[in-house]
């Protein structure tokens, strides 16, 4: 029996050995077509960044047309050409497309491909301890299919008919017809086949996640010792493989119902007075099969950055994270309601109000352990020895978005409660709080902390504050406003609301909506200076700037493909022992035996120094093996 | 031999080692839990479509019966090739899979003949969403063995180069995972249309 397990390890740990050596490759095979994790990181953090860039100028363009809907925006022509009516106005389909553009660039391709993509493939190898993905092959694919759709879905962008306009949830048969809206002819193809190679590459991420944190850990690194990091990317990767291939379903036979008249979602339909052909379809079914992937797409966006703030506010305030089960837990029960919920994007569909009742039930659920996590996280900061560093400051800025837009949930969130507030701004308000600043925040806290480690410089922590200051003031200021229009009953993606009466008291509120939005998109140029600027003039990075615990941080200032040299180090301790009672410094790198800590060991660790030297042990005869 | 020895020792002292799966073995299964999600959905989305009333009821094409057939022999010879490849017997394995190669293009060829048998009793792809649920899952069910078939080449092509033996079994091991699941699938399939019907 023993004799057929070596034979397993040993092919498991195979190509550890090769990987030692840095490779010296040529241009192409170093920057562009590589398998290391963290070019690839780099990879999709730049494209991320590229498309917020994009998501952003979007959002501000049908702000000034929210916000001003009488002036005149004939400067813009020489970026928007055609779109202009001859007035000098959006015009109106165009700022449906805008609407829809934006949704789907900052759902999937900055906060999903942006997000996951970049702290998952960097993350996960430095800190379980391991050479490179499972496979850097279908890493680099992953990253190359995700590149693919953005070209697809960047063209999209400027084809005579326009981009995909029927909204980012694409329901039918807005979305399937092509005589409803000009975006809903090549624009809509574009935007499925962009989608079918997004999920292909979200799928290859995601299985290559799992695997490596599953098969790939270093010696010692139990689940129980894993940073909450670790754990947030792997439920985000198991979310990811279960859902979006019901997103798969869902695109395909929307796909058949466009160019191949079959009537999956479409029935009875009369254009002009004229009958379709289409009949026995149902519109409700394609709902149902997008919410499916569609509500664990928010926890896909939400957990990574919940799992980057974790650490980051537990190193900065100089803390253990306060229950680590607990945050474990939490999220392992977050991963599992969000596939019971979907239905509550839906209770104006005419659903059976029973059913209604029950998918109320569940998604309040939700808040049990949100609010765990948000306890959990002040907690942690409770007498601590916080060091405000940017990436601390926009940490605690995702606490703060993620309890003020959570609690709005409880209202969306009731059936009887969400009648009144459907499709409103109370809406937008609510996600773009949780889901999308809160992620958003946890990106920027990940890029300030792990930067060091990326690009071997530090970024200039006073622009960073700045930065921070400037975001968390303008976002506010853009979402909060949006609570009371849309408790006012303003509808959500409508082109302008001149004609209600009733609307106009609301004039300079969405003015300074938009003002606003203005403000925080410019603030971001502050911080793209500063990431520019920094990767090539920012101060040297010390080996651990942070004072952290993770094995990241063992590596060198710039860890070669393979990313230590020598061994992998073992790990003898979970990653939070920070200010721990009794040790010499404020706190102790997971790579230190319990047997070097006398003075700060508790009763049950002293009994693990016995373990710690069968550890050691094996680890050389591990690597000396082949 | 002095290494070897100690590294069983390890096994046996050391309480909590990592669970280790062949990594490339584990995200096949991972793929397949993707593919199960994809029907999972596509047959959830048949049961709640076909609850909503307005549903054409047709009799399934008999030669279903034989592909189901073709595809189960298709297992028992895929299991016999990997029980081959075990006894380092590469000879009967390179048979085995050509013969499991041909099976599952005759199951394909099964399939096809099917949805003539349809189209003849009026069923079309266009049409009432009953039948074109039954040629979406049928035709996805087809391309993933396409793909399955493509696998048994590059199985086939290394049991020739002799790449596959009874120390290097991985390969073989994910390609009759897979072979088996897809099977499955369709059974699974058949009976969901069998009890819809």
């Amino acid at each position: 029996m023993a004799t057929v397990d070596i034979h397993v390890n040993a092919d498991v740990h195979h190509h550890d050995d090769h990987e030692e050596h840095e490779h010296h490759g040529n241009f192409w095979t170093s920057y562009i077509f590589c398998q290391d994790h963290k070019v690839i990181a780099k990879q999709f953090l730049i494209t991320g960044m590229a498309w917020a860039l994009i998501g952003g100028v979007l959002s501000v363009i049908f702000r000034l047309q929210l916000g001003f809907p009488d002036a005149k925006l004939e400067w813009l022509r020489p970026l928007l050409g055609g779109w202009l009516t001859s007035d000098g106005k959006i015009d109106p389909e165009f700022y449906l497309a805008l609407v829809t553009m934006h949704g789907t660039i900052m759902v999937f391709f900055v906060l999903t491909a942006g997000l996951s993509g970049t702290f998952s493939n960097f993350l996960i190898p430095l800190q379980v301890g391991a050479r490179d993905m499972a496979s850097g092959f279908m890493n680099m694919l992953s990253y190359w299919f995700f590149f693919m759709s953005s070209a697809v879905m960047f063209t999209s962008l400027f084809i005579s008919t326009g981009p995909a306009g029927g909204g980012w949830t694409v329901y039918p048969p807005l979305s399937a017809l092509p005589q409803a809206v000009q975006g809903s002819g090549l624009g809509m193809t574009l935007w499925l086949v962009s989608m079918a190679l997004f999920i292909v590459s979200t799928l290859l991420g995601g299985i290559n996640y799992i695997t490596t944190i599953i098969n790939m850990r270093t010696q010692g690194m139990s689940f129980t010792r894993m940073p909450l990091t670790i754990w947030a990317f792997f439920f985000t990767a198991i979310i990811g493989l279960l859902s979006f291939p019901v997103l798969f379903g869902a695109a395909l036979l929307l796909i058949f119902d466009r160019s191949f008249g079959t009537s999956f979602y479409l029935s009875d339909i009369y254009i002009g007075g004229e009958a379709l052909p289409h009949v026995g379809g149902s519109p409700i079914l394609f709902q149902h099969l997008f919410w499916f992937l569609g509500h664990p797409e928010v926890y896909i966006v939400l957990l990574p950055a919940l799992g980057i703030t974790s650490e980051i506010i537990a190193t900065n305030s100089r803390k253990p994270i306060f229950g680590y089960k607990a945050m474990v837990g939490s999220m392992l029960f977050i991963a599992i309601l969000s596939f019971v919920v979907w239905a509550h994007h839906m209770f104006v569909t005419g659903m059976n109000p029973f059913l209604g009742s029950i998918f109320t039930l569940l998604t309040l659920i939700i808040a049990v352990p949100s609010a765990v996590k948000i306890f959990n996280y002040v907690t942690t900061l409770w007498k601590g020895n916080i060091k405000f560093t940017a990436a601390m400051l926009f940490s605690i800025g995702l606490v703060s978005f993620f309890l003020t837009g959570g609690v709005t949930g409880l209202f969306l969130g009731n059936s009887a409660v969400d009648i009144q507030l459907h499709d409103t701004y109370f809406v937008v308000a609510h996600f773009h709080l949780v889901m999308g600043s809160a992620s958003f925040f946890g990106m920027i806290a990940g890029i300030y902390h792990w930067f060091p480690k990326m690009f071997g410089r530090m970024m200039d922590e006073r622009l960073g504050s700045i930065h921070f200051w400037l975001t968390f003031v303008g976002v506010y200021m853009v979402f909060f406003p949006m609570h009371y229009i849309g408790i006012a009953g303003f509808p959500r993606r409508y082109y302008s609301w001149t004609n209600f009466e009733t609307f106009s008291s609301f004039t300079d509120l969405n003015m300074l909506v938009s003002v606003a939005a203005i403000i925080t998109l410019s603030a971001q140029f502050i911080f793209l200076f500063n990431f520019f600027y920094s990767i090539f003039r920012g101060k040297l990075a010390p080996a651990n700037p942070w004072d952290s615990n993770t094995i990241e941080w063992t590596t060198p200032r710039h860890p070669g493909h393979g990313n230590w040299v020598g061994e992998i180090p073992t790990v003898y301790r979970w990653s939070y022992d920070y200010s721990k009672p009794g040790a010499k410094e404020d706190f102790i790198p997971q790579t230190i035996p319990y047997s070097e800590t006398p003075e700060s060991n508790l009763p049950h660790e002293n009994e693990l120094i016995k373990l710690e030297m069968g550890n050691s042990g094996a680890i050389v005869i591990d690597e000396k093996k082949h | 031999m002095e290494k070897s020895l100690s590294g069983e020792m390890k096994i046996i002292e050391e309480p909590r080692k990592p669970i280790s799966m062949h990594p490339k073995k584990f995200a096949m299964w991972l793929f397949m839990a993707t593919v199960m999600m994809l029907f999972a959905s596509l047959t959830s989305a048949y049961i709640v479509r076909q609850a909503e009333g307005n549903w054409l009821y047709f009799q399934l094409p008999n030669l279903f019966y034989y592909t189901s057939f073709i595809i189960v022999i298709s297992s028992v010879t895929m299991q016999w090739a990997y029980f081959e490849a075990k006894k380092d017997n590469l000879a009967r394995v390179r048979t085995l899979v050509i013969v499991t190669s041909i099976l599952g293009i005759g199951f394909l060829v099964g399939q096809f003949l099917a949805w003539g048998e349809l189209v003849r009793s009026s069923v079309y792809f266009v049409g009432n969403p009953s039948g074109s649920f039954l040629y979406v899952l049928t035709g996805l069910h087809g391309l993933h063995i396409v793909s399955a078939v493509v696998f048994l080449m590059i199985v086939l092509n290394s049991a020739v180069r002799s790449r596959i033996n009874s120390k290097n079994m991985a390969q073989m091991e994910m390609c009759t995972t897979y072979w088996h699941f897809l099977g499955a699938l369709w059974i699974y399939l058949f009976i969901f249309f069998l009890i819809n019907q």
